[in-house]
């Protein structure tokens, strides 16, 4: 494939992003900080944030898996996956993260159980839309191009 | 105020968060605008970084922090007689819990995640409030 088409495909693949949602104006904000002197940030925030919410998800799932569950804890967890996720503009995550919070208010088991799947199966696939991204990226730079905005 | 005087300021500040995310996120929106960045990961670390004599001229102060949370480390700041703009940066939705989190002595709270137009009010804050001291 040519640089061109690279790039064509870049930008269709980022647009379909936004798009569905996996994607926000946070997420355009951390690229608009990115430069020339710092031509990694995007990757290096990704990258703490997956670290971030894999930890996070570790602790949910244990703290779901007690007998006598603590809420405020799970809570606590939730809060900041949620404060993660909206700071990168990952919305879908986000979004799960309201619904899990309100469920944690009302000590409902069921719902806190259902919403830890929800959040593990959308963070996987943001993680993996990123990741796409940023091959594509790569391939670009690789080619001797300059990644379009 | 132009551009240029926004970016060719002498300003100091300190991020407090205890996620490494966005203590980088942070970072490089101050640093962005020309502010010299330093980080802390708690509370307590904040506290004691002035205690050893340091000083900024703006704190951006997370909430919830293991061992000193923001409020706790606000409120002992200005005990110390801290006179920084200190900016609570939040997720927390409760109108209780922010107003809990004003009192301990922030100028300002706002919600993450953190824009350009936050940092840009918080430079015009910074601007006035030196031409009041001067």
């Amino acid at each position: 494939m040519d640089l061109v088409q690279l790039q064509r495909q870049l930008v269709e693949y980022r647009t379909s992003l936004y798009h569905e949602g996996f994607l926000d104006e946070q997420f355009t904000q951390l690229q608009e900080l990115q430069d020339e002197n710092n031509p990694d940030f995007v990757v290096e925030v990704v990258s703490l944030f997956f670290e971030d919410s894999e930890r996070l998800l570790n602790e949910l799932t244990k703290a779901l898996e007690q007998q006598s569950i603590d809420f405020k804890r799970v809570d606590a967890h939730v809060h900041q996956l949620k404060g993660s996720s909206s700071s990168i503009g990952a919305q879908r995550v986000q979004k799960v993260c309201i619904a899990f919070r309100n469920y944690c208010e009302e000590q409902n088991v069921e719902g806190c159980l259902k919403c830890l799947q929800q959040v593990r199966h959308e963070y996987s696939l943001v993680k993996t839309k990123l990741e796409s991204m940023f091959q594509l990226e790569q391939q670009i730079l690789s080619a001797g191009g300059s990644i379009p905005m | 105020m132009s551009d240029e005087d926004i970016v060719n300021n002498n300003l100091t500040a300190l991020v407090v968060d205890d996620s490494p995310m966005i203590r980088k996120l942070h970072e490089m929106h101050l640093k962005k605008f020309g502010l010299k960045v330093q980080v802390a990961e708690n509370g307590k670390n904040a506290v004691d970084l002035f205690r050893c004599g340091a000083s900024f001229n703006l704190i951006l102060m997370d909430k919830e922090m293991p061992i000193m949370d923001g409020a706790e480390a606000t409120k002992e700041l200005r005990i110390m007689g801290v006179t920084s703009m200190i900016v609570g940066v939040t997720s927390l939705d409760s109108i209780f819990e922010r107003q809990a989190f004003m009192e301990a002595g922030l100028d300002h709270c706002f919600t993450k995640p953190l824009t350009s137009e936050n940092i840009i009010f918080l430079l015009q804050e910074l601007n006035n409030k030196n031409n009041e001291e001067n």
